[in-house]
């Protein structure tokens, strides 16, 4: 959404520039031509169009929801070029022409779930807005629960940008008259609507505790604290990671663009998904060949501000999973997180059509959807 | 036992239609808030404005601003906010609205296509507005206005001012644009981020209603948001003091005037140009203060406007294109028949009858309730094309 789109521009820039700084990609200076997708999803298509047949670009950092993805996605497939995607998703792709730097379903929602379990309550409440990522993210979830003796009460979804949500919240407690978890997949501004709206009727964090897959720092900072202290989220990176990579990029972030502003967990992917297309291309010694760009890219490692990441063959992260709870002061306070680098596995295993799958771009006779089992 | 049973489910009856007419009240006042300045600017003049949310948002905003003004203030008098920022909402709204009628509007009427394009735009301006406006762009625009218009203004006293207003216009646009530019960059080198820096930026921005307006009261086993008692009241008291202008007001009288017949009214000494900057101030005002109350329940950012602005077309459709009576029972009928599909009341209602219930159930999500909705909207205006409340008589032709 646009107000989320323009802070992952921001996170790009300010790796750029560090690199250019720091004398370049192969002795030559980064140029960045940024391009406007409006959250629209046609506009994102034809905007990667331009970039790669105009302005010939080596690559492309960016979209924001799943829907701007799948729209571009045929694009970058038919002229054989490349993407880097930095938000996390609801998995259940992988192409050879993206490289996908946010968390996929397990390195996110389903340690999530599992940790809900085993802390808030069994009851789930799923709602999320109305398109491809809540959708299959539901999806991914119900079959989770059915699959850990979870039990999925109601499910709902609301149009985007849609702002009146007192029928969802009277079924929500409706469903769940003792409490129970609220499971909230929402993009945008219906999530302000959500949380006002939850906090009128009386639906507090203590017996109704909602996990959020898209409110990061800068979120909470647009719907206010005073709504969503106590409620949790689910990403790889908080702005409260104490890594010396997350204290350097916070301090070049706020010089770069104020003392006010906030890093997140997409900022963040963004951040380090430049660096790693430098590191791609300084192995391949050339940024225009894209599949030795590629096949140099696999395996690299990145020191990042969530700790050390890996790029693997399935074109996805190996990343760290974290929980947060919203504090006073609009930040989190870390209550859950991995020891170590959790590998990504972009074909759901809880979904049955496609339990078995994965995916490994190193071996051509692989490609994107291989039977393991 | 059996006496406190049917005691519960009493209770259980009772809250639950209690709920529901809540419910249905509260969401029809939201659209009916949002809906009312439409109805003057759109149901009473014929402006077709597609800026409206844009006006609405522009209320938000002020709302933000005056919610941060009083913050360092402290606890009794941060609680007072939302009566200033009402009124205040209302006043920059309405300036807004004036500026966008004698700058844009006023040379549009009896033009509904180019009206209908020009506020799209005005919208798209405002929109963008916001985003991006910082001190840089502020001082940039005022720079540009007092070069631009000042040399209008003076060279407008010149006698051969006509034969060299194209001249003027040449020399003068480019100029100005151009002084206001370098002045931007000037101010963006020296002071850097200081001036730079968007005052809102294309984030949200989080407005938090005062504490009193957060929580509810619970009643027989509900809970009665204060924020939608808030707004059912503020409705109230907007509708009724709209009434009163248009009805026992001399300026009332007037918009009530040009409304029925514009030439007659002009024939007979009405100023019909104030009566339309005054009519649109007016609507845009009540935008403003919509704005502000619908900040309580959702989000405020530069897309707020877009989504208010079909529900409130809807409602004045609905209603009947010039009857103030029309929007209000439109809007209540829509957000109750809202809430009853998009929840599970008619679900449960109908349980006896599977095929029924199963009907409603395919239906009791928020997207597939506004499905349903529009469904019913358009099969109502088959039959009555000009909604509830029809204009009768031979203005309907003008």
């Amino acid at each position: 959404m646009a107000i989320s789109e323009k802070s992952v521009v921001d996170a790009e820039q300010l790796a750029i520039e560090e690199i250019n700084k720091a004398g370049g990609v192969l002795g030559k200076q980064i140029e960045a031509v940024v391009e406007d997708g409006n959250s629209d999803w046609p506009t994102f298509a034809e905007k990667a169009k331009k970039l790669i047949d105009q302005d010939k670009v080596a690559t492309v950092f960016g979209c924001w929801t799943s829907a701007s993805r799948k729209a571009v996605l045929p694009v970058f497939e038919s002229k054989k070029h490349l993407l880097w995607y930095p938000v996390q998703y609801e998995g259940q792709e992988c192409s050879n022409n993206i490289f996908y730097t946010g968390a996929a379903p397990n390195q996110q929602i389903e340690p999530s779930v599992e940790w809900l379990l085993k802390n808030k309550g069994k009851e789930f409440y799923l709602v999320g807005s109305d398109y491809v990522f809540p959708r299959t993210a539901n999806t991914i979830i119900k079959a989770q629960l059915e699959a850990l003796q979870g039990k999925t009460v109601g499910e709902d979804y609301i149009p985007l940008g849609n702002t009146e949500v007192k029928p969802v919240v009277d079924k929500i407690r409706q469903a769940l008259p003792n409490g129970g978890v609220i499971y909230n997949s929402l993009n945008g501004d219906s999530n302000v609507a959500f949380f006002k709206e939850l906090q009128a009727s009386g639906l507090t964090p203590d017996k109704y505790p909602s996990m959020s897959v898209s409110i990061a720092e800068e979120e909470v900072k647009a719907i206010g604290v005073e709504y969503l202290k106590g409620h949790f989220a689910a990403w790889n990176y908080f702005q409260t990671v104490e890594t010396p990579a997350s204290k350097k990029f916070v301090e070049a972030f706020k010089a770069k663009y104020g003392n006010d502003r906030v890093v997140n967990d997409p900022m963040e992917a963004a951040y380090i998904m430049v660096y790693l297309w430098k590191q791609a291309v300084e192995k391949a010694g050339n940024a225009d060949d894209l599949d030795k760009v590629k096949m140099a890219a696999y395996g690299q490692t990145f020191d990042a501000p969530e700790g050390k990441v890996t790029l693997n063959s399935n074109h996805h992260l190996s990343k760290y999973v974290r929980i947060g709870e919203v504090r006073d002061d609009g930040l989190f306070n870390i209550v859950f997180e991995t020891n170590e680098a959790v590998k990504p596995i972009p074909w759901n295993q809880f979904v049955a059509e496609t339990k078995g799958y994965s995916c490994d771009w190193s071996d051509p006779a692989k490609g994107g959807r291989f039977k393991t089992t | 036992m059996i006496a406190s049973h049917e005691f519960d489910l009493e209770v259980t009856l009772l809250s639950g239609i209690l709920n529901s007419v809540f419910s249905g009240i509260s969401i029809g006042s939201v659209l009916l808030l949002a809906a009312l300045g439409l109805a003057i600017v759109f149901g009473l003049m014929g402006v077709i404005n597609m800026a409206h949310g844009e006006l609405m948002m522009i209320g938000a905003y002020t709302t933000f601003m005056v919610q941060n003004a009083f913050k360092p203030l402290g606890s009794p008098w941060f609680d007072l906010y939302i009566f200033v920022a009402l009124i205040a909402a209302f006043v920059v709204a309405a300036l807004f609205g004036l500026v966008l009628e004698r700058g844009v509007i006023r040379y549009l009427y009896g033009r509904p296509l180019e009206t209908l394009l020009a506020t799209w735009g005005v919208s798209l301006i405002l929109q963008q507005l916001v985003r991006s406006v910082s001190w840089q762009l502020v001082i940039g625009l005022m720079v540009f206005c007092a070069l631009f218009f000042g040399a209008m203004f003076i060279l407008s006293r010149r006698p051969n001012f006509e034969q060299i207003r194209g001249w003027v216009m040449a020399i003068m646009l480019p100029l100005s644009a151009a002084i206001a530019l370098i002045t931007g960059n000037i101010l963006g080198q020296v002071y850097k981020l200081a001036v730079t820096k968007p005052w809102f930026g294309a984030q949200n921005v989080d407005v938090t209603a005062p504490r009193w307006l957060r929580g509810g009261l619970s009643i027989a086993g509900t809970q009665l948001s204060y924020a939608r008692i808030f707004i059912i009241v503020l409705t109230i008291a907007c509708i009724i003091a709209v009434y009163w202008f248009l009805n026992q007001t001399p300026w009332g009288l007037r918009i009530r005037a040009v409304t029925q017949n514009r030439n007659m009214s002009a024939c007979l000494g009405i100023p019909t140009q104030k009566v339309d900057a005054i009519a649109f101030a007016l609507g845009s005002g009540l935008a403003g203060l919509a704005g502000c109350a619908v900040s309580l329940l959702g989000s405020v950012g530069p897309n707020t406007g877009q989504n208010y602005i079909v529900d409130t077309f809807m409602v004045v459709v609905v209603g009947g294109v010039g009857k103030l009576v029309g929007s209000i029972i439109a809007a209540l009928a829509i957000g109750t028949l809202n809430y009853l599909i998009g929840s599970n009341i008619l679900v449960d209602t109908f349980a006896a009858i599977p095929p029924v219930s199963e009907f409603f159930k395919f239906f009791s999500t928020i997207s597939m309730a506004k499905v349903m909705v529009f469904a019913l909207i358009i099969a109502f205006l088959q039959v009555r094309p000009a909604g509830l409340f029809p204009q009768k008589g031979r203005t309907v032709d003008a």
